[in-house]
């Protein structure tokens, strides 16, 4: 599974390109943007995507709240088992998926990922959506689009968008995790990637 | 690499805790309209059941389908089995078969790791009772099932619990499985039987033993009552039924010395009457059946595990 970095090293490595407020901000326009689109907060379920989905997902729910003043369900969508590289990798530990009570049947779902890259992780996602139930809708928020898409896959809110080579290694850190709010960019070197 | 679960032994504590959390996951599967993962499509796991089995069986075969799987159940009887072919050339033909999994019970123990590290087959094999040696995925179903009633379902929630394990420890894999798997999980585990069923070398296992049931069960946090094997005794174990459910059967006077959390557990077939009781098997304490339903997420979890990568997460080195 991915590298979890230590909670206790708040040091963020490579180059910052958001800072907390900058992710604030960015969250603060995202969930103002969903609220736009949906015409209120009505109908809406927000998945996260593990692990750091997660809390996106939930600061947008907060947001969400202290607009409109209605609690929308919030829960996480594990992918790992509908990956096309499930194959190519050992097996990999299970996260949690936690739908909420009312289910997604006929709700718009608001899919939360931190880092759009190849599409593959949306593209398992709207395969696991699939055998929970059929949503109205199905949208993606992500925090940054890095580009390199290898699906017909577009994000419909999108944090900032981001210029990378497939070297960089684009990374958010998450204060409920990691003890600071931060997208880093690391060059890793040939074979690298997020 | 890890490419068998031959022994609940082989199972270090993070894998072992592994497999509870994939469990965990697995288990709310149950709650979904489509119950069914695509983690192993296009990989074959294949049931040779040499000895009778019901839940086994069917747990194993209800996991691999809902993880996608195809099964092949090959049962002894009406199989070639019944007509003399050995274990080897039963073997060679599920590896030209192309079976990624092998599910071996069988009646002598030892069978699933001949199977494994014989050459014969390049599958993965894991043990589903083997004479009386190992049970370790009712081990993994039966800590499971402790460690959501008493481990807040957490790592290391086991950690210091008290495990009684009573009867027929003799004739039992399962005891053997859950012992080595409780100690790993940092349980303390005790064994109540009668000295007759207690097998030779019991003082090697990291388990403390008794004779005493009233002495043990009112400080336990989990007990375990074991089906008393009499198909494989010949012979005098104890004096008759009737004085061994006297001392060492569950019933309701006993069940009122348990403290309020503790769960009685049974890996089944019970014989009721005989080591438990009837109201006890059907009271709210008792966990019976939720060990069978945990059993399906557990294996899922261990065959996902062992199959769903290039390489398995869990398991004894090849």
């Amino acid at each position: 599974m991915c590298a979890q970095p230590s909670p206790t090293h708040p040091d963020p490595g490579g180059r910052t390109v958001l800072d907390d407020r900058d992710i604030a901000r960015a969250l603060t326009r995202i969930s103002h943007e969903i609220l736009e689109r949906n015409k209120g907060a009505r109908d809406l379920v927000l998945l996260g995507i593990p692990s750091r989905g997660v809390p996106l997902a939930r600061r947008i729910a907060e947001r969400i709240a202290a607009v409109e003043g209605y609690d929308v369900p919030v829960g996480s969508l594990d992918v790992t088992m509908y990956r096309d590289d499930l194959r190519l990798k050992p097996a990999r530990a299970l996260l949690p998926t936690e739908i909420p009570p009312g289910g997604i049947d006929d709700q718009v779902v608001v899919l939360v990922d931190d880092v759009l890259f190849s599409g593959r992780t949306i593209r398992a996602a709207l395969d696991a959506l699939q055998d929970i139930g059929r949503p109205s809708a199905v949208r993606l928020a992500v925090l940054v689009d890095r580009g390199h898409r290898e699906l017909p896959i577009r994000a419909d809110f999108v944090g900032k968008n981001l210029p990378t080579s497939l070297v960089e290694r684009v990374r958010l850190r998450v204060a409920e995790t990691d003890g600071i709010d931060a997208v880093t960019i690391e060059d890793t070197g040939p074979g690298g990637g997020a | 690499m890890k490419r068998h679960l031959l022994s609940a032994g082989d199972l270090s504590r993070d894998d072992a805790e592994l497999v509870l959390t994939t469990a965990d996951e697995m288990r709310s599967l149950a709650d979904r309209p489509i119950k069914k993962l695509p983690a192993l499509r296009g990989r074959t796991v294949v049931n040779l059941f040499f000895e009778d089995s019901t839940r086994t069986r069917i747990s194993f075969e209800a996991a691999a389908k809902r993880l996608s799987a195809d099964v092949i159940n090959f049962a002894a009887k009406g199989s070639s089995l019944s007509k003399g072919e050995s274990l080897k050339d039963t073997a060679l033909t599920l590896e030209a078969m192309g079976a990624d999994a092998v599910v071996v019970r069988h009646g002598a123990s030892g069978a699933p790791h001949r199977l494994a590290y014989s050459g014969w087959v390049r599958s993965s094999v894991v043990n589903a009772g083997d004479g009386t040696h190992e049970h370790p995925t009712q081990a993994l179903l039966d800590a499971f099932t402790m460690w959501k009633h008493l481990g807040e379902s957490k790592p290391g929630g086991l950690e210091g619990r008290r495990i009684a394990i009573v009867g027929d420890v003799l004739h039992s894999r399962v005891a053997r499985s859950n012992a080595l798997l409780l100690r790993t999980l940092g349980a303390e585990v005790t064994l109540i039987a009668p000295p007759t069923l207690l097998p030779v070398g019991v003082e090697t296992w990291p388990v403390e033993t008794s004779y005493d049931l009233d002495a043990v069960i009112p400080k336990a946090d989990a007990v375990m009552m074991l089906r008393v094997q009499r198909e494989r005794m010949n012979g005098g174990f104890f004096p008759t039924p009737r004085e061994y459910s006297r001392r060492y059967g569950l019933d309701a006077r006993r069940m009122g010395t348990l403290q309020d959390h503790t769960i009685v557990m049974h890996p089944g077939p019970m014989v009721r009457g005989m080591e438990i009781t009837a109201d006890v098997a059907d009271s709210p304490r008792s966990v019976i059946v939720e060990q069978v339903t945990n059993g399906v997420a557990v294996r899922m979890a261990v065959l996902y595990l062992l199959l769903g990568g290039s390489e398995p997460a869990v398991g004894g080195e090849e």
